[in-house]
């Protein structure tokens, strides 16, 4: 155990430090739920792109530095320490590209990963339909067979940023006869393929974050399948592991909101008349350093060979669950102008910031696979419980 | 960076885990709950001829010269054992203690030295109790207390002091009140060097005993998966209940973020135990809200069986009650950490996980406090 940075790491930091600190946007983004928040966040990542810097853990052949997983916590750190725009692709970056990495063919990786490493494809998720949610193995969305094409008609919904993005990375049922994890497949749809229509789903905060994918006719190249026809289940599951184990929210993100927090609580800490928040606020700066911590341990284990285990479930309901408390405390901190909406003239950055993240806050336990089916795993998986 | 255990540390772990095991079950600690010592020679001698007492002894006066990092994960067995043994607390907490002031003194009080080697070979035992515990726990059994007046440390032979002896909610503690007469012969510190002596102290029992509470909840929970999937109730096993299984899933999420705060903290005491203030706050207040979080569910899980003096379960449930509150209880611990968060030269920020020293500042040793 050595908790010391090595001097090539440092350096790192130091020059990941000084790249963001010339190039980061002077003002903050509009959202990029939005047409002219996308695009900017689009540019934004074309920026990184030219930085090298999109993706630091890929190989140097598809934009990346090759950097090991310390690097990456250390990228990361900087990277909200600075307050550098949300990732618009992370989709694409955070679990599609390690699914590829993993999954794809040479070609597929050529074709997909570079372009998704220079910002210029936007990647959406389409798993989930109407019939399932919580149980994915429920998917009827069809892709049949028809020569070297696949033909896709079905629904996908609550697919986030769809209204947007250029692609799509679907679960789809190739064999018409089977039922369950079987017969599914992985493929990757161009959204603006004949035959797609994407609806708009309003938010909480009433911007269209959120589509439902409507396929009729739609035929794609079998080159879009990833993995064998009818492997989709293990491969989504891969998928999966990525979004709950390491890379979807890296610590940084809940360490700097937890700083935020306690400058708040400093500024308010003479009118709080609740006691419980200093608790509260002890707590969620605690939670997000464990959350790194836990992290760099996660992270240390894997380049010393070792594997994520199935305690990484723990790691989802652990980071949503700190990021409700940190927005929480936050708006019982603002008090009775944390309702402010950023169009209001009282409204300032400060306000704008928390009331946004306090609405996203409490989509975290829901996306990614509820903390109920997390907890099911935990119990199953990690302690062995009975299933049955 | 490396946040991992090395070999060799895992693999004392595994043998003192597998003697554990063997040598202390449920039955043998309601054995000891009968006797008039509370110890278990057999099992005591076992711990020593592993190397546990020489573990943190250095290498000069006979010891292994291991530290806190070394012995971390063997204070979590403990833990999970309910080992009542006192063995933690004279190995990582008192034996340190006496290792700090005998380097302090560069070797002139051969007292010290001496002191050291024979608890190296566990022929002597020493215990510390510090103004923060009421009671010290098997000071009966210890040769030697080491005690605070103000700031001084204390080194006092048995014979000297007077022991009014204190019944726990867990039978398998010997509390005593300590009453004493500080003499100048007994003194071994004073002054800075003594407050810096009782300040990594009393870091390191509340590491100790964090760990030990890891240890602790992570066997309240394994024995409640059993008792889940045995017991059954409307033909199937009660585990296979959602509600059942998220009071024991909520358990294993604190623990497992509990364990590296723990090992930062070991860390941290093993480079600069009297800068470890945060990291082992830190420790001490996630490992008792799991150790609680995971009284509490077990006794649930285990339903009318779990609140009988028959089931194992409160073996290690009182024994986590007790050391939650030992060494600073949650209260303690959280007003260190929130009067170092209003600081104002507080190192706040995703960049400071491991403290300042990577952003340049070599001459400061990782801390946070």
């Amino acid at each position: 155990m050595d908790l010391i940075y090595t001097a090539a790491q440092t350096q790192f930091r130091a020059e990941v430090r000084d790249w963001l600190k010339a190039h980061i946007p002077a003002a903050p983004l509009p959202s990029f739920d939005t047409d002219a928040g996308f695009a900017a966040h689009r540019e934004w990542e074309k920026t990184l792109a030219q930085g090298d810097f999109g993706m630091v853990t890929w190989p140097k052949e598809f934009g990346g530095r090759g950097c090991d997983l310390i690097d990456w916590l250390i990228f990361e750190e900087e990277y909200y320490r600075a307050g550098a725009p949300l990732r618009v692709n992370q989709n694409g970056i955070f679990l599609l590209g390690p699914t590829l990495m993993e999954y794809g063919t040479a070609a597929q990786k050529q074709r997909f990963i570079s372009a998704m490493a220079s910002g210029s494809e936007m990647w959406a998720q389409g798993w989930s339909e109407p019939g399932a949610g919580s149980d994915m193995a429920a998917i009827r969305c069809r892709a049949d067979r028809d020569g070297d094409e696949f033909v896709i008609n079905g629904q996908k919904i609550w697919s986030t940023r769809a209204v947007f993005a250029d692609w799509v990375f679907c679960l789809l049922r190739t064999d018409p006869e089977s039922s369950r994890h079987h017969g599914l497949s992985f493929i990757l749809v161009p959204l603006d393929a004949p035959g797609v229509t994407v609806r708009p789903i309003p938010q909480l905060n009433g911007l269209p974050g959120f589509a439902e994918i409507f396929f009729d006719d739609v035929r794609v190249s079998d080159f879009n399948l990833i993995g064998e026809e009818g492997g989709g289940w293990a491969i989504a599951m891969a998928t999966a592991g990525f979004e709950r184990g390491l890379m979807l929210r890296s610590p940084a993100r809940f360490q700097q909101a937890s700083k935020r927090l306690v400058e708040l609580y400093r500024q308010r800490q003479n009118d709080i008349l609740d006691l419980s928040i200093e608790d509260s606020v002890v707590r969620c700066y605690m939670d997000a350093e464990a959350y790194a911590l836990s992290t760099y341990q996660t992270a240390s284990r894997l380049i010393n060979n070792g594997a994520i285990g199935p305690e990484s479930s723990c790691n989802k309901i652990f980071w949503s669950e700190l990021d409700l408390s940190i927005h929480e405390t936050a708006m019982s901190l603002l008090g009775a102008k944390a309702e402010i909406e950023p169009s209001s003239p009282d409204a300032d950055q400060q306000l704008s910031n928390w009331l946004d993240g306090f609405l996203f806050a409490q989509s975290g336990p829901i996306y990614a696979g509820t903390n109920e089916i997390q907890r099911n795993i935990i119990a199953e998986r990690m302690l062995g419980m009975p299933r049955r | 960076m490396n946040f991992t255990f090395n070999d060799d540390q895992l693999l004392f772990r595994d043998s003192v885990r597998d003697l554990l095991r063997n040598e202390v079950t449920a039955e043998r600690i309601r054995q000891r709950w009968d006797s008039d010592s509370g110890v278990d020679s057999a099992a005591l001698q076992s711990l020593v001829d592993l190397g546990l007492t020489a573990a943190l002894v250095p290498e000069e006066q006979g010891g292994l010269g291991l530290n806190a990092v070394d012995f971390i994960l063997i204070a979590e067995e403990c833990g999970r054992a309910a080992l009542p043994e006192p063995i933690v607390d004279s190995c990582l907490v008192a034996t340190p203690m006496l290792v700090d002031a005998d380097r302090a003194l560069e070797g002139s009080d051969s007292r010290l030295g001496e002191l050291l080697q024979a608890i190296a070979s566990g022929d002597q035992t020493v215990l510390c109790g510090p103004s923060i515990n009421p009671y010290i726990n098997f000071a009966h059994s210890a040769d030697y207390l080491l005690l605070p007046h103000g700031n001084e440390v204390h080194l006092v032979a048995n014979d000297a002091v007077q022991l009014e002896l204190q019944t726990s909610v867990d039978l398998s503690r010997r509390l005593s009140k300590v009453s004493w007469q500080p003499r100048s012969e007994t003194c071994i510190a004073r002054g800075e060097m003594g407050a810096d002596l009782w300040r990594s102290t009393l870091n390191r029992g509340a590491l100790a005993n964090a760990a030990q509470l890891l240890g602790l909840s992570e066997a309240m929970v394994a024995r409640s998966v059993q008792f889940a999937t045995d017991r059954e109730q409307f033909g199937r096993p009660i585990g296979v209940n959602q509600a059942v299984k998220h009071l024991l899933a909520d358990c294993a999420v604190k623990a497992e973020f509990a364990k590296p705060a723990i090992y930062r903290a070991a860390y941290t005491v093993a480079v600069a135990p009297t800068r470890a203030d945060w990291s082992v706050s830190h420790a001490k207040a996630s490992a008792g809200d799991a150790a609680r979080a995971a009284s509490r569910n077990c006794t649930q899980v285990h339903g009318a069986m779990g609140y009988t003096w028959e089931c194992d379960l409160h073996i290690w449930m009182k024994r986590a009650w007790t050391l939650d509150r030992e060494w600073g209880d949650a209260g303690f611990h959280k007003n260190r950490i929130h009067e170092w968060l209003l600081q104002p030269n507080a190192l706040l920020g995703p960049q400071y996980t491991f403290g300042r020293r990577h952003m340049g500042d070599a001459a400061t040793p990782i801390t946070s406090a």
